[in-house]
C-alpha cells in the first residue's frame, strides 16, 4: 500500500460518496455536501498523481470487477500528470460549483453526475488496459454529455450542442475502439504491458495511430474535428465548461502520448509532423475564431483549440525529434508540451470560472452587452485579468514560460536536422508566433471590452460580485497560475524527468530560479522578471513621487468633442474591437454580415432604420460538415418511402436479406 | 554593473533628446527652423507640473497603464545590451522576452484606452493590438534568423558573436532580418508610414487615440515611455548588427566613455535617417498596413531559410 495507491482508491471512494449523496440528500444541502466530497476527491487525486510523478509507481489488476477482461489500473510519472492536473481543475470547479449551482442546478442528475464525470477522467490517465481505457473513456463521454445538456430546458442552444457533441465523442469513441481492439488483437493482449512488448508491423502500428490519434484528436478539440467544442463547452455549466476545457481536452493530447510514443515506440517521423501540422492549424484557426467571436465563453473554447494545437506542436515536435535521433531535444519540447497543457489547464479553469461569474451575475455572456464590471465585480474583474495575462502568453504571466519552452525546442532544431528540420521548423514557429500575437488582441478584447468601461446592457449595469464559494474557485485557480508563473522550476525537474523517461534520454531542464536548458545556451528566469518588473514600478512611482506635482487627482468630464456626455453606445464593442483582424484574415474567416435599409414610406431616400447583422461562421463546419449532414437528411427522408405500413413489403425485406445471406454464405463458404 | 546603470540613466536621459533630435530634423527638411532639441525635456517638465486629471468612469486600470508601460520600459532598458554585453540582467531575459515585455507595454496602454470608454480610447487600442499581432511573427522569426548561428536567443551571445566574427554582419540572413527587424520597430514605434506621431485629429491615427484621455504627469510618463522604447529598439538595432564599440565583461572607465559616444552616435544617426525618411514619406491607409508587415514576415521567412541553406 504505497500513497499513489491509497490516494488515488480514496479519490475515487470519495468520487462515488459525493454521487451517492447528491442522490440522497435533499435539495438544499445537496450541493454542498457533493461539492465538498467532490473537492476531497480531487485533492486526494492531486496527492497520488503528485507521489506517482515522484516515482511511487503502482499497478494493480482486479479480474472480477469488469466480465472477460477485469479492471487494470497503474500509475506511471506520465499518468501521473494528467491525474494530478484534473485532480486540481475538480477542486477549483467542485467548489466554485457550491455556489454556482445552487440556484437552478440542484438537481440529483446534474449534481450526481458532476463527481462521477470527475471519477471517469480520473480513470482514464490509470487504467492500463485497453478494456478499461475504453470502459473510462466511454464513462468520461457520457457523463459529460449529461452534463453538457443540463440546461436545456432553459436554452435550446444547449440540446443542439448536446446532439453535436453526442455524435462527435462517439464517433471518436469508435475509432479509438477499432484501433485499440486492432492494437490488443495484434498484441494478443489486453495489458498495456503485454502491448509494450509485442512487435506491430510497421503498416498496422500507422493504421492504429492513425485512427487512435483521430479519435484523441477530436477529444482534444483539433481542426478539423473541433467543431462540437465551441458548441459544447459554452453551454455547459460553467464548472463543467472548466473541467472539459482544462481537464478533459487533456486526455486527448494524454491519449495521442500513451499510444504513439509509449505503447507503440515512437514510430516514424511522417506521425508526428501530422500531429504538428494538426496542432499549428489548430492553433492559428482556433485563436483566430476567438479574435472575433462577441461570446466571452465560446472565445474561451476557442482558445482551448488553440492552446491544444500548441501542446501537440510540443508534442508532434518531441515525436518528431526522437525518431530523427535527437533526443535530447524530444525530451525538451515534450517538456515544453506538458507544461503547457498543465498551465492552460490553470489559466483555463480561473477563465471560465471568472466567465461563469459573469454569467451568473449578468445573466449573459455577449461581450457586446457587457462593460463596466470593474466597480460592480472587483475581485471577478482582478481574477479574469489575470488570467488573460496568462492566456495571451505575457511576462510575469504562467503561459510565457512554456511558450518560450517550447519555442526554444523548435529554435535550436535547426543546426541539428536535415532539410525536414530547416523547413518545418520555421513553419512551426511562425504559427506559433501569429498565435501569440493574436491571442494578445483576443484577450485585450475579452477583458477590456467586457469587464472595462460603462456598462452597454441591463445585465451587466445591475451586476453584483459572485458568493466567497465561487470566489475561493477562482482564487485556487489563480493561485495556481501565480505559482505556475513565479516558481514553475519546482515544478520543471519532475516534469523533465517524466519526458525524458517516455522519450528514453536525460532531463531536460534545470536550474533553480533561472532556466537552464540541455546544450542550449539560452536562459530565462520567470521570478526575477517579475520582480524585476514590481522593482521598475516601484522605482517609476517613486520618481513621480520626486518629479510630479503633489496635487490630489481632480476628476473630470471626458473629452466628448463638445457633443455632450458620452453614453454607452458610443463604446467600442467587442464587434468593432475585432473589426480590423476580422477584416486582416479575410481570407481564412470569410464574415458574412447582412444590411437591411428600410426606407420611410414617404420617400425610398430617406431612411426610417438601418439594420446590421454580422456573423463568422466557421468556414470547416460549413465546407465540410454541413454537406454531410445534408447528404443523411436526405437519405433519411429518401428512406421514409422504404417504410410505408404495407406488412407484404416488410415480409419481402425479410425474405430478400435472408435469401442474400445464405446466397452469400454459399458464395464464401 | 555600473555600466549597467550608466546604459539605463543614458538611456532615460537621452530618450527625450533623441525624440528632440529627430524632430528637428523633419523641421529642418521641411523648411522650418524647429523647436530646438531640449523641447521634449522641456515638454516633459511642463506636464509633470500639472494637475493629475481622473477622467469620470475610469478606474485602476487607467491609472495603473502609464507605470507599468514606463516600468516594462525600463526592465527592456536594463536587459538590452546597449553600452555593455554584461548586463546583470542578461541571462534573466532574452530576445523573447525583451519582446514579450514591450507587447505587456503596449497592452497595458491599450487596456488603458478602453477603460475610458471613449470611441477614440476603442478605436486606437483595437489598431494598436491589431499592429501588434501582426509584428509578432516578424519579431520572432527574425529573433530565430539571428539565434541559429549563435545557438542561443540570449542578446548578450547574439552581440558577441558578431563581435568575434564581423563579416556575419553581411550574410544574407543578417541582412535580411535586419530589414525585418526595421520594418517591424517603425511599427512598434508608431512612426510614419504606419502611424503618425505627429497628428491629434486625424481618422487615422493609432497610438495617439490611445493617450488622449491621459494627461498632467501620466502624460509625461507615457510620453517618455514611448522615447524610451524608441532609443531602445534603435540601440537594439545598432547592437545586433553594428555592435562595435560596445563595452565588454570587464571594461574600463575609457572603455565605457567609448560605449556611451558609440551608442549616441549609431542611435542619432539611425534617429536621424529615419526621420528623413519619414519626411519623404506619406503615411500608408490602415488596411495597407498589414501588407506591409505581411512583407517584413516573408523577409524573416527567407531570413530564416538563408541561416540554414547558406550558412
Amino acid at each position: 500500500m504505497n500513497l499513489t495507491q491509497t490516494a488515488f482508491g480514496l479519490s475515487l471512494t470519495l468520487c462515488l460518496a459525493a454521487a451517492l449523496a447528491a442522490l440522497a440528500l435533499p435539495r438544499r444541502a445537496r450541493p454542498a455536501v457533493a461539492g465538498a466530497l467532490t473537492a476531497a476527491a480531487g485533492a486526494s487525486a492531486v496527492a497520488s498523481g503528485a507521489a506517482a510523478v515522484a516515482g511511487q509507481g503502482w499497478s494493480a489488476w482486479y479480474p472480477d470487477l469488469l466480465p472477460l477482461l477485469g479492471v487494470r489500473l497503474a500509475l506511471d510519472p506520465l499518468g501521473g500528470v494528467f491525474l494530478a492536473v484534473t485532480g486540481a481543475v475538480a477542486v477549483c470547479a467542485a467548489i466554485y460549483g457550491i455556489g454556482y449551482t445552487r440556484h437552478g442546478l440542484a438537481g440529483r442528475g446534474v449534481q450526481a453526475a458532476m463527481p462521477l464525470f470527475v471519477a471517469a477522467m480520473l480513470l482514464v490517465p490509470a487504467a492500463a488496459g485497453v478494456g478499461t481505457f475504453l470502459v473510462a473513456w466511454e464513462l468520461m463521454a457520457i457523463t459529460s454529455l449529461l452534463l453538457v445538456v443540463a440546461e436545456h430546458h432553459r436554452r435550446a442552444a444547449a440540446g443542439e450542442a448536446g446532439q453535436w457533441y453526442a455524435v462527435m465523442t462517439h464517433l471518436g469513441f469508435a475509432v479509438i475502439l477499432a484501433g485499440l481492439a486492432a492494437l490488443a488483437a495484434h498484441a494478443g493482449g489486453d495489458a498495456f504491458d503485454e502491448i509494450r512488448q509485442a512487435a506491430i508491423s510497421p503498416v498496422a502500428a500507422s493504421l492504429i495511430f492513425l485512427a487512435t490519434g483521430a479519435g484523441f484528436a477530436s477529444k482534444a478539440g483539433i481542426v478539423p474535428l473541433h467543431v462540437w467544442l465551441p458548441r459544447a463547452h459554452p453551454e455547459a455549466p460553467s464548472q463543467v465548461s472548466a473541467l472539459m476545457s482544462a481537464a478533459m481536452v487533456n486526455m486527448g493530447v494524454y491519449g495521442i502520448l500513451r499510444v504513439g510514443l509509449d505503447l507503440l515506440g515512437g514510430g516514424p517521423a511522417w506521425w508526428w509532423l501530422l500531429v504538428l501540422g494538426a496542432g499549428a492549424a489548430s492553433a492559428v484557426y482556433g485563436i483566430l475564431h476567438a479574435a472575433v467571436s462577441a461570446d466571452l465563453k465560446r472565445l474561451l473554447g476557442h482558445s482551448t483549440t488553440e492552446n491544444m494545437g500548441l501542446v501537440l506542436i510540443g508534442v508532434g515536435a518531441a515525436g518528431f525529434f526522437a525518431a530523427s535521433g535527437s533526443r535530447a531535444l524530444a525530451a525538451l519540447a515534450l517538456v515544453a508540451a506538458l507544461l503547457h497543457a498543465i498551465n492552460h489547464s490553470a489559466f483555463k479553469t480561473l477563465l471560465f470560472l471568472a466567465a461563469g461569474s459573469v454569467l451568473h451575475a449578468t445573466g449573459t455572456r455577449d461581450l457586446d452587452a457587457l462593460g463596466g464590471l470593474r466597480e460592480r465585480m472587483p475581485y471577478t474583474t482582478a481574477l479574469f485579468a489575470l488570467g488573460a495575462l496568462a492566456a495571451s502568453a505575457l511576462p510575469p504571466g504562467n503561459g510565457f514560460v512554456s511558450e518560450w519552452l517550447l519555442l526554444q525546442s523548435l529554435v535550436n532544431a535547426l543546426p541539428e536536422g536535415g532539410v525536414r528540420h530547416a523547413v518545418t521548423m520555421p513553419l512551426a514557429v511562425g504559427a506559433i508566433a501569429l498565435t501569440a500575437g493574436v491571442a494578445i488582441a483576443t484577450f485585450v478584447k475579452a477583458f477590456g471590452v467586457g469587464f472595462l468601461a460603462k456598462p452597454r446592457g441591463e445585465g451587466a449595469a445591475t451586476a453584483h460580485e459572485s458568493p466567497p464559494t465561487m470566489l475561493a474557485g477562482m482564487l485556487l485557480a489563480a493561485a495556481a497560475c501565480v505559482g505556475l508563473a513565479l516558481a514553475p522550476t519546482l515544478l520543471l525537474p519532475y516534469l523533465a524527468e517524466t519526458a525524458g523517461g517516455v522519450i528514453g534520454a536525460p532531463a531536460a531542464v534545470t536550474g533553480e530560479v533561472t532556466l537552464r536548458l540541455g546544450g542550449i545556451a539560452s536562459t530565462i528566469s520567470p521570478l526575477l522578471i517579475a520582480c524585476w518588473l514590481a522593482a521598475a514600478l516601484v522605482l517609476v512611482l517613486a520618481l513621480l513621487r520626486v518629479f510630479a506635482a503633489r496635487r490630489a487627482r481632480r476628476e473630470a468630464r471626458l473629452w466628448d468633442c463638445g457633443a455632450g456626455p458620452m453614453t454607452a453606445r458610443m463604446e467600442y464593442t467587442a464587434t468593432s474591437f475585432a473589426e480590423p483582424l476580422g477584416r486582416v484574415f479575410d481570407n481564412v474567416l470569410r464574415p458574412e454580415s447582412d444590411i437591411d435599409v428600410i426606407p420611410a414610406k414617404e420617400s425610398a431616400y430617406i431612411v426610417e432604420r438601418v439594420r446590421y447583422r454580422a456573423r463568422v461562421a466557421d468556414r470547416i463546419e460549413r465546407r465540410a460538415y454541413e454537406p454531410v449532414l445534408a447528404a443523411f437528411a436526405a437519405a433519411g427522408r429518401a428512406a421514409t418511402r422504404l417504410a410505408n405500413g404495407s406488412v407484404h413489403r416488410y415480409l419481402a425485406y425479410g425474405f430478400y436479406t435472408l435469401t442474400g445471406t445464405l446466397i452469400l454464405l454459399a458464395v464464401i463458404a | 554593473m555600473i555600466a549597467a546603470i550608466l546604459q539605463v540613466v543614458l538611456v532615460v536621459a537621452g530618450a527625450p533628446l533623441l525624440v528632440g533630435l529627430m524632430r528637428q530634423v523633419r523641421a529642418r527638411l521641411e523648411g522650418r527652423a524647429g523647436a530646438g532639441v531640449l523641447q521634449p525635456w522641456r515638454d516633459l517638465r511642463k506636464l509633470l507640473r500639472k494637475e493629475p486629471i481622473a477622467p469620470r468612469g475610469t478606474g485602476w486600470v487607467f491609472r495603473l497603464a502609464p507605470l507599468l508601460l514606463a516600468a516594462s520600459a525600463l526592465v527592456v532598458t536594463a536587459v538590452v545590451p546597449l553600452v555593455t554585453t554584461a548586463s546583470p540582467l542578461d541571462g534573466v531575459a532574452d530576445l523573447f522576452a525583451v519582446t514579450a515585455l514591450l507587447a505587456l507595454g503596449s497592452v497595458a496602454l491599450a487596456l488603458g484606452a478602453l477603460d475610458t470608454g471613449t470611441a477614440f480610447g476603442g478605436m486606437g487600442a483595437s489598431r494598436e493590438v491589431t499592429v501588434l499581432a501582426l509584428v509578432e511573427p516578424t519579431i520572432l522569426l527574425a529573433v530565430f534568423a539571428l539565434s541559429v548561428r549563435v545557438g542561443s536567443t540570449n542578446l548578450g551571445a547574439i552581440v558577441n558573436s558578431t563581435l568575434d566574427d564581423p563579416l556575419a554582419v553581411i550574410s544574407p540572413a543578417s541582412v535580411l532580418a535586419a530589414v525585418a527587424l526595421a520594418v517591424v520597430i517603425i511599427a512598434e514605434t508608431g512612426r510614419i508610414p504606419v502611424d503618425n506621431p505627429s497628428t491629434h485629429l486625424e481618422l487615422t491615427m493609432i497610438h495617439e487615440a490611445m493617450v488622449l484621455e491621459y494627461s498632467g504627469p501620466d502624460l509625461a510618463l507615457i510620453e517618455w515611455a514611448s522615447a524610451i522604447r524608441l532609443s531602445v529598439l534603435l540601440g537594439l538595432l545598432g547592437s545586433l548588427f553594428a555592435p562595435w564599440g560596445i563595452a565588454g565583461a570587464d571594461a574600463g572607465p575609457v572603455a565605457l566613455l567609448v560605449a556611451v559616444v558609440a551608442l549616441a552616435v549609431k542611435v542619432g544617426v539611425l534617429g536621424a535617417l529615419l526621420a528623413a525618411g519619414e519626411v519623404f514619406m506619406a503615411k500608408l491607409r490602415l488596411f495597407r498596413i498589414p501588407e506591409l508587415l505581411a512583407g517584413s514576415f516573408l523577409m524573416a521567412l527567407l531570413a530564416v531559410g538563408a541561416s540554414f541553406f547558406l550558412a
